[in-house]
């Protein structure tokens, strides 16, 4: 036997206690990494939706919201399919302030061969688009020619393949990164692909048309305001210059999802606050009683040569043992917990949802493993200093 | 040599009065290498407070103990601790087995502080000489009261020390082994040169003594 291996057998040697012990900071590493991957994930969603979006305004028919909520289609890929005609796109370019003013088409496909349920196709204009081109760009710098499209890195489509919708088959040529949002689950395509799309789907019998005679359509038109004007005065100049069409600051369609999210941060640190108080005082009492039932077998080792720094090293080390064991075993439990059910806590949520990288998941874990030591240090430090503060011969005495 | 000039504790009663008390005052003493001294007296008369403050594990409120050269209590503690692994062994009274530990790895303690390796052999031989050799592989929890105190005279015999120290060391012993137990402490201080002392209440120990001390309230006197 090695004198460092003492720590070990004592917590071995009382496996009742020392399994307390590791549950008990189980819980507290849990809380933290589960809640910390969860806020973080909704945090990333959210940013990885704006930077995805870009636009000042957005531009849509006055009809969209009684269709389907435009921010449920970003958000959980509602599909959902609200048209102008393509006109409205040179009167939101004629209205001062407007710099680049950049056309969507959207079409709620049906069941496709590539997914269980509908997914969303989205037409982009390749040559003005400045919110979906630069994050297909990421992936697929050739450009989208007719037929091809680019897919959500939830669809179920590998690059190469094909994929059939409104029986025309499209070409994928790439799979973008992951967003979080609805974005992941649409299908990204040019004009020309849309048209030929939108006139297949009238051919099964789903009519798009808004008047008899049209002939190019748009859903949404996303705006970026030139430096130096107001948003919300070229917004306002939009709504009155454009018939019906409603123009939105992007902004402000972000206003309530990142309410909810501070919201949710806030229950969420407010939990791990909580949580992390309450186990931090057990776990001071929990040390405090460890000591008193352990006073004598403290004096003895105090007796047979330990000093009191060897002996605050020996508390602190059981500490530091269940700490790790039970910051192991939480940061696992929290990964089982979240990181498969990824899909379902954001549709729970409704917000967009982006779960960390691997590498930032292992920062995060081993964030929490250390702050469940300094917590458990932290809890035992007042055992140890008053255990190898009291005299062992007083001890010694009290306890025979 | 181990020397007390004139160590006293004294304790406050918690009585909300302003009230203190003297365990042990103004005791003197030398235990000599080779001798037996044997510390009676009635319980509560300041015994074992004064074989603590001996051993180095109680501040005295006055007074000096001196091993050779070295003043106990104007060492730090890291230099006491050291001191008291290697050349002060003490047997306290009650039970004072880590009970996680075997009853060897209890003995061998001592042992492997300071990067020591453990002397297994000299462990097993302190045992054999206090017959509890055979529960060298048992925990505490299966000892009995007589067994663990066997353990814990291994334990200080195993320390080479130059002092030892032994609290009512035949406390839970049958005449037998209380025999053994004091021969083998005897034998320490005959054979390898230590310094003994016993604090009993055992008139047996008597037998075995170089010299006898008496506490009576706290004060010390040499003699029966």
């Amino acid at each position: 036997m090695k004198m460092r291996q003492l720590p070990l057998k004592n917590l071995l040697g009382r496996p009742g206690r020392t399994a307390a012990l590791v549950l008990l900071t189980a819980f507290l590493a849990l809380s933290v990494f589960g809640g910390s991957v969860v806020v973080r994930s909704l945090r990333s969603g959210l940013d990885s939706l704006q930077a995805r979006l870009g636009a000042d305004i957005i531009v849509l028919p006055a009809s969209a919201e009684s269709k389907v909520s435009f921010k449920d289609l970003l958000l959980q890929g509602t599909a959902g399919a609200f048209y102008m005609d393509a006109s409205a796109l040179d009167r939101v370019r004629e209205v001062e302030g407007v710099e680049i003013a950049a056309p969507q088409t959207f079409l709620a496909s049906l069941k496709a061969d590539c997914c269980a349920v509908k997914v969303q196709v989205i037409g982009i204009d390749p040559d003005v688009d400045f919110t979906v081109k630069p994050w297909i760009d990421r992936s697929y710098s050739q450009g989208l020619d007719d037929m091809a499209v680019a897919v959500g890195c939830r669809v179920t489509a590998d690059v190469g393949e094909s994929l059939k919708i409104y029986d025309r088959y499209t070409h994928v040529v790439a799979k973008l990164a992951e967003t979080g949002t609805g974005l992941d689950t649409a299908v990204y395509c040019n004009m020309d692909t849309m048209k030929a799309l939108l006139a297949a789907a009238e051919e099964k019998g789903v009519s798009h048309k808004i008047t008899s005679d049209d002939s190019d359509l748009i859903s949404a038109v996303y705006v970026k305001v030139k430096d130096g004007y107001d948003v919300g005065l070229v917004n306002n100049r939009l709504n009155g210059h454009v018939r019906k069409a409603t123009a939105v600051k992007a902004r402000s369609m972000f206003t309530d999802v990142s309410d909810s999210l501070t919201g949710i941060s806030r229950t969420v640190t407010l939990l791990i606050g909580a949580i992390w108080t309450l186990a931090f005082i057990i776990l001071v009492i929990a040390f405090a009683m460890m000591a008193a039932e352990r006073r004598r077998e403290f004096a003895v080792l105090r007796l047979v040569g330990v000093s009191r720094r060897g002996l605050c090293g020996l508390i602190l080390t059981e500490s530091a043992l269940c700490s790790l064991a039970g910051g192991a075993l939480g940061v696992a439990l929290a990964a089982l917990a979240v990181f498969p059910f990824t899909t379902l806590i954001e549709t729970r949520l409704g917000l967009p949802y982006l779960a960390p990288s691997i590498g930032a998941a292992l920062l995060l874990a081993a964030g929490t493993l250390l702050l469940t030591l300094l917590v458990g240090a932290l809890a035992s430090a007042w055992a140890a200093w008053r255990l190898s503060r009291t005299d062992p011969g007083t001890t010694l005495r009290e306890g025979t | 040599m181990l020397r007390a000039e004139g160590v006293s504790r004294m304790y406050m009663r918690k009585t909300g009065q302003a009230n203190h008390f003297y365990a042990v005052k103004g005791a003197s003493l030398a235990l000599v290498p080779g001798q037996v001294a044997v510390l009676t007296g009635r319980s509560g008369s300041g015994k074992t407070t004064l074989l603590h403050m001996l051993s180095g594990l109680l501040t005295p409120t006055e007074g000096h103990v001196w091993l050779d050269d070295a003043d106990l209590y104007a060492l730090d503690d890291k230099a006491l601790s050291r001191l008291r692994n290697g050349r002060i062994a003490v047997v306290p009274q009650g039970r004072s087995a880590i009970d996680t530990l075997t009853a060897l790895e209890n003995v061998m303690l001592p042992s492997l502080l300071y990067g020591g390796a453990g002397d297994r052999a000299a462990a097993l031989a302190c045992m054999a000489a206090l017959g509890v050799e055979h529960l060298a592989n048992a925990r505490p929890a299966e000892l009995s009261g007589g067994e663990l105190r066997r353990v814990a005279i291994a334990r200080a015999l195993s320390q080479s020390p130059d002092v030892l120290l032994a609290d009512e060391p035949t406390g839970d012993l049958d005449d037998e082994n209380t025999a053994l137990a004091l021969s083998v402490l005897q034998s320490a201080a005959k054979r390898q040169g230590r310094a003994v002392l016993l604090v009993s209440h055992d008139t047996e120990a008597v037998r075995y003594a170089d010299r006898v001390y008496r506490m009576d309230g706290g004060t010390l006197s040499e003699g029966q």
